[in-house]
């Protein structure tokens, strides 16, 4: 065996796993024979526990609060979760008075034609707009007063107005909020109920606790 | 932990950014130390790292869930990296070289003492020692030893942060192990 090349070649091969059942007896032997091999051997494997000593360095205390305050802004519907989860009680209250007050939905309910933008990938069951799976839609995508569901992609961005992303496998039935997996730009979800509600609630609260 | 990453980045592509803070805080200091490795200066290593995670977070929604996010990030914060030593001017890199007493301030907030088995490596000297010697090393060797035996990515995994052929990757660390077996063979 050429210790030059061949064997210097084969551990390296050792050290990466990638050496076959024969190169490795092969190795061995030489190995077992060959001193000045197995000072290279040696030395290679413990410069590799060397490597592994390196110093460690850890990131700035305020990193992390540094990253944060650069990000873009988030989007408004989040926020909205947020408070949701957080006041789950004051939200189911709010809704139920309002729902209550009534005639909510008297000047809500004239305008519920479904429209939507001309694509001929887009197919239209009732009040549903599909994008087939395999499917590619160009262009922007808007649906009003229709739900939607997204087996494809769309290659821009898509507005849905008072109707729901419907995903095929949905999750803790979070439907409206559900991520737009397949749409390759922006994805704008406007529900004008909710836009209303979410104001008339602050609106309420505000009037009864003044704050 | 894996899992704990996807379902932040699950949260994050619905646009929860605060999601992305608990990503951040879990991967600061890999990246950071990373990226220092990589320029041998804290403020530039701080800077690149701080513009990795957010180019992370902007392009989130092309990062595919069913590949590993940590493969994804390094790739990002290599890339800036190397980019900012191409863009280094001359008389800027022997600035580095002769400021090395500002890295004092560097090694005083020391990592976390993670002190490995290696029998006959003790003591904070020789640690700085051998991490000296890595960044002698030319950026293309330094990265995928760093990768290799820091950051223990796999061969594959190295190749695809590094977006460079399998071979190339194997052909560079013997090349890299090598000259660090004779860098290092008389300590
Ligand atoms: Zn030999």
């Amino acid at each position: 065996m050429d210790c030059n090349r061949e064997s210097i070649e084969l551990m390296h091969k050792y050290l990466d796993g990638d050496l076959t059942k024969p190169e490795e007896c092969g190795l061995r032997t030489h190995l077992e024979t060959c001193a000045d091999c197995q000072h290279h051997f040696h030395e290679l494997k413990r410069t590799i526990t060397l490597i592994k000593s390196a110093e460690h360095f850890s990131a700035p205390e305020d990193f992390t609060q540094k990253v944060m305050k650069n990000l873009p802004t988030e989007k408004k519907r989040v926020t909205y979760k947020r408070w949701f989860k957080v006041h789950p009680i004051l939200t189911a209250a709010a809704l139920f008075f309002i729902l209550m007050m009534g005639g909510i939905f008297s000047s809500w309910s004239q305008d519920t034609q479904l429209v939507v933008s001309k694509q001929d990938e887009l197919i239209i069951e009732g009040d549903t707009v599909i994008v087939p799976e395999g499917v590619t839609v160009p262009g922007d995508v808007l649906v009003k007063n229709g739900n939607l569901i997204i087996n494809g992609t769309i290659d821009g961005n898509v507005t849905l107005v008072n109707g729901e992303l419907i995903e095929e496998n949905p999750l803790e039935g979070e439907n409206l909020m559900a991520s737009a997996g397949g749409v390759n730009g922006e994805f704008e979800s406007v529900d004008r109920v909710f836009e209303w509600m979410w104001y008339k609630v602050k609106d309420i609260f505000k009037s009864v606790f003044s704050f | 932990m894996d899992q704990f990453i996807k379902e932040k980045i699950k949260e994050v592509k619905k646009g929860d950014q605060a999601a992305f803070g608990d990503v951040v805080s879990f991967y600061q200091s890999k990246i950071y130390q990373h990226c220092f490795r990589m320029l041998g200066n804290a403020h530039e290593a701080e800077d690149m790292a701080q513009e990795a995670f957010i180019r992370a977070y902007v392009n989130i929604h092309s990062f595919d869930d069913r590949r590993k996010f940590s493969t994804w990030l390094y790739r990002i914060a290599t890339n800036l990296t190397i980019d900012r030593i191409r863009k280094r001017k001359p008389d800027y890199f022997l600035d580095a070289e002769i400021k090395g007493a500002e890295g004092l301030n560097m090694y005083s907030q020391l990592a976390s003492e993670e002190r490995l088995p290696g029998e006959e490596v003790e003591g904070l000297e020789l640690q700085r020692y051998i991490h000296h010697e890595i960044s002698q090393l030319p950026p293309k060797y330094r990265s995928i030893i760093m990768l290799r035996y820091l950051e223990e990515f796999s061969l594959q995994e190295i190749s695809e942060i590094l977006d460079i052929p399998l071979g190339t990757v194997k052909t560079r660390i013997h090349r890299g192990r090598e000259a660090l077996r004779k860098r290092l063979r008389h300590v």
